[in-house]
């Protein structure tokens, strides 16, 4: 914008005034007609559009509005800036798991979920770690939860056959029983074939990370990363196996990664329930049939991603806005949204539901995939302690540090680099 | 348009006695003539006094506090926050990033514009069509150019490897060799900004005055010495003006590294900041680390480095231009 010329950057910055005052006069009010109005904000896609009619419908004196974002990142970024300035944000936000331990750093702004909320509402809705998550560290109920993301693994059936690996979801489990046997078998593949096993190792790490009793973390928001042996030793497991030609050295989520899909530059993924569409897009109708999915993953089971539906003191109508919360998070709604945008549930009744269990991906080989993922979400064993900071050195820190790794950055020194980005961000 | 006159039609003074009090009507006339003309500016400073000195002032008060998004106390620190950036590493690091990245676009860009513009300034069949050509990528969307050129330059499976490879030289590693980088991100600025340049110069080209060409040409003076003796310094003062808005951009460039990180919407400008960008550091402290006291000690440092290498820019370019 360095050349814009004055008078038309005055023009834009009046618009943009104006469509923001516009903008904040939204915040939940009686309209004229005595109907009640509330607002909820998410990202992405919640699956929420015909839902939101439906309570409109049974709720004849309530009007919604549906704010949505379409990128996660300047969503969360938008809220924290709404939180901070007090006004601005809606009756029901949604908030990502991995933004989730910003939120609870100020869990004061936001209403006790155990206490405004429908009463019949209870910890047995939900799948016992992803319910735990929802609360801050004085027990509150910060937020309902709606969808998760239990880990399985996905893998070229084609290159694993190749190897002289067994390639039937059954026959893999046994490779990917433990981190040790994945990289044992990474080690075999990456000897017969000279061809990387995984697509990026911060996408491993970030799961042995989430294993630990402890993370980057501990309970008192004291840094755990020069005292927890866990974090080391995932640190060398994974960096040993980038020495050894594992990695196919690409970036998560980035294009030269996507390109590797399509390319197959390597074998395995981890692969959370959203995975598969990401995966399908990403290698696109060529390679279909070639992906598979098994109910499997290192160590046990995972969870990454989900999110929860919150209510923030600064709503006018926080009762009104938690009952609404509490509807569209039951497990018939979830069910629903799951239907509609493949988020998948974390209420224990819809994980057994018929529909759910049926779901099949012809992609995958008509993997039964709700069955699949149904079965991963109850190995998780417990719900990690996030402090703040703990996304910010995932994603600042310790990913840009495997990265320099993977660009030829001696181990040693990458380490340096973690311990120091670290305590930068958590002084 | 009374202004000129309002000096010669003082009333004359009274050549004696007291001086007579002048009308209210006069008063009024002499007040329009001093301060109509200070109304009729006001409006651009009166905008320019909210919308950018003071957040200039606001952003020099936040920076002497340890102040969070969202923090209702902030707590005053002095100059703290300067003292810590005067010793952090990253700082300094991407102070270095961008004025390479600066040094590696500027400089060619207006070599190249002063350049093309003298080759416009000949004979062209379809000037217009030329003219517009060169404007192109300075029309189209900066994310656009941005998303476009990370992949031309990517490590694996970008096209300029690929091309490399095929003529028989060595890969280069664009993401993680630093200067490898920083030449990359200096394409994207080089590619929008020359044309943009180069119209700049060729219209003050075309607006010199023909005689002292004409005199020079009498003189047996050549091509090349009529460009380098006559044209250049009578443009002194465009070259000023692009050098100058050059350094600004270029001090506070953002969208290219951002947009170049192979992991998307990073802040960090590569696995080791090989290429965080100043404002990429002062944007990852204020909205990632929620820092806001220290972002706003950044912002008011880059102030600064701008300032000085805009004077040492202009400066220079007048030595030189002589």
């Amino acid at each position: 914008m360095r050349h814009l010329h004055k008078g038309v950057s005055f023009a834009i910055g009046l618009t943009l005034l104006g469509a923001s005052l516009a903008a904040c006069g939204g915040g939940g009010s009686t309209s004229s007609d005595g109907q009640l109005e509330l607002t909820i904000g998410t990202f992405t896609n919640f699956g929420y559009d015909n839902l939101i009619t439906e309570y409109e419908r049974l709720h004849p004196n309530i009007k919604i509005t549906h704010h949505k974002t379409g990128e996660g990142g300047p969503y969360h970024q938008n809220l924290i800036t709404k939180l901070a300035a007090n006004s601005g944000l809606e009756d029901v936000v949604a908030v990502e798991e991995g933004h989730f331990s910003d939120i609870i750093d100020k869990s004061g702004k936001f209403n006790d979920l155990n206490e405004i909320g429908p009463k019949d509402v209870t910890a047995s809705r939900w799948l016992p770690w992803k319910y735990d998550a929802g609360k801050d560290k004085d027990g509150r109920l910060i937020g309902y939860g709606t969808d998760i993301g239990p880990l399985a693994m996905c893998y070229r059936k084609d290159l694993l056959a190749a190897a002289g690996l067994p390639s039937d979801p059954e026959g893999v489990k046994s490779l990917f029983a433990t981190w040790d046997s994945y990289f044992s078998t990474g080690q075999t593949y990456v000897d017969k074939t000279r061809k990387p096993w995984f697509d990026a190792s911060s996408q491993l790490y970030n799961s042995m990370i989430n294993q630990l009793d402890t993370g980057y973390l501990d309970r008192n928001d004291k840094l755990t990363i020069e005292t927890n042996p866990g974090i080391k030793a995932a640190w060398d497991r994974i960096t040993t196996a980038i020495g050894q030609g594992q990695s196919a050295k690409l970036v998560a989520f980035g294009n030269e990664w996507k390109t590797g899909f399509q390319q197959g530059a390597f074998a395995t993924t981890v692969c959370p329930s959203w995975m598969l569409g990401v995966i399908k897009e990403d290698a696109g109708a060529d390679n279909a049939g070639k992906w598979a999915v098994t109910a499997a993953f290192p160590n046990g089971g995972g969870n990454w991603g989900g999110s929860y539906l919150t209510v923030p003191k600064q709503s006018k109508h926080p009762n009104q806005a938690a009952e609404l919360a509490a509807w569209l998070t039951a497990p018939e709604q979830q069910l629903e949204a799951f239907a509609a945008a493949g988020n998948f549930p974390s209420q224990v009744q819809a994980l057994s539901s018929p529909d759910l269990l049926s779901k099949t991906d012809p992609y995958f080989g008509d993997a039964k995939v709700g069955q699949l993922y149904a079965e991963q979400s109850r190995k998780v064993a417990k719900a990690q302690y996030k402090g703040p900071g703990d996304g910010q050195i995932q994603e600042n820190v310790t990913s840009p540090a495997l990265q320099a790794v993977e660009q030829g950055a001696p181990a040693a020194q990458a380490w340096q680099q973690v311990v120091d980005g670290a305590k930068k961000i958590v002084k | 348009m009374s202004v000129t006159l309002a000096g010669r039609t003082r009333p004359p003074k009274p050549p004696h006695g007291a001086p007579v009090k002048p009308s209210l009507r006069e008063r009024l006339a002499r007040w329009d003539i001093k301060v109509s003309p200070y109304v009729y500016i006001a409006p651009f400073f009166v905008v320019f006094g909210i919308t950018g000195l003071f957040p200039l002032l606001y952003t020099a008060y936040v920076s002497l506090f340890h102040w969070e998004v969202g923090d209702d106390h902030p707590k005053f620190l002095g100059l703290d926050n300067y003292r810590e950036l005067f010793g952090d590493g990253q700082f300094w690091h991407a102070v270095g990033n961008t004025l390479s990245i600066f040094v590696l676009s500027s400089g060619p860009q207006i070599v190249i514009a002063v350049l093309l513009a003298a080759a416009f300034n000949t004979r062209l069949r379809s000037p217009v069509g030329w003219r517009v050509g060169v404007l192109m990528p300075y029309a189209a969307s900066l994310v656009a150019i941005g998303i476009i050129f990370s992949n031309l330059f990517g490590p694996r499976y970008g096209l300029v490897n690929s091309v490399l490879e095929a003529v028989g030289l060595d890969r280069v590693e664009w993401q993680s060799n630093r200067i490898a980088s920083h030449l990359a991100i200096a394409a994207m600025v080089n590619w929008r900004w020359t044309g943009y340049n180069a119209l700049i110069v060729l219209a003050a080209m075309r607006a010199l005055p023909t005689d002292v060409m004409e005199a020079a040409v009498v003189d047996g003076a050549g091509a090349i010495r009529r460009f380098v003796s006559v044209t250049l310094p009578m443009l002194r003062p465009t070259l000023i003006f692009v050098v100058i808005t050059s350094t600004i951009g270029g001090l506070q460039i953002f969208t290219e590294p951002k947009l170049f990180d192979a992991m998307p919407g990073s802040n960090n400008g590569g696995s080791q900041h090989q290429f965080q960008t100043v404002t990429l550091y002062l944007y990852q402290s204020a909205f990632e680390g929620f820092d806001l006291g220290y972002a706003s000690a950044i912002a008011w440092l880059l102030f600064v480095l701008i300032v000085i290498i805009a004077v040492l820019n202009y400066v220079l370019t007048r030595r030189l231009a002589k």
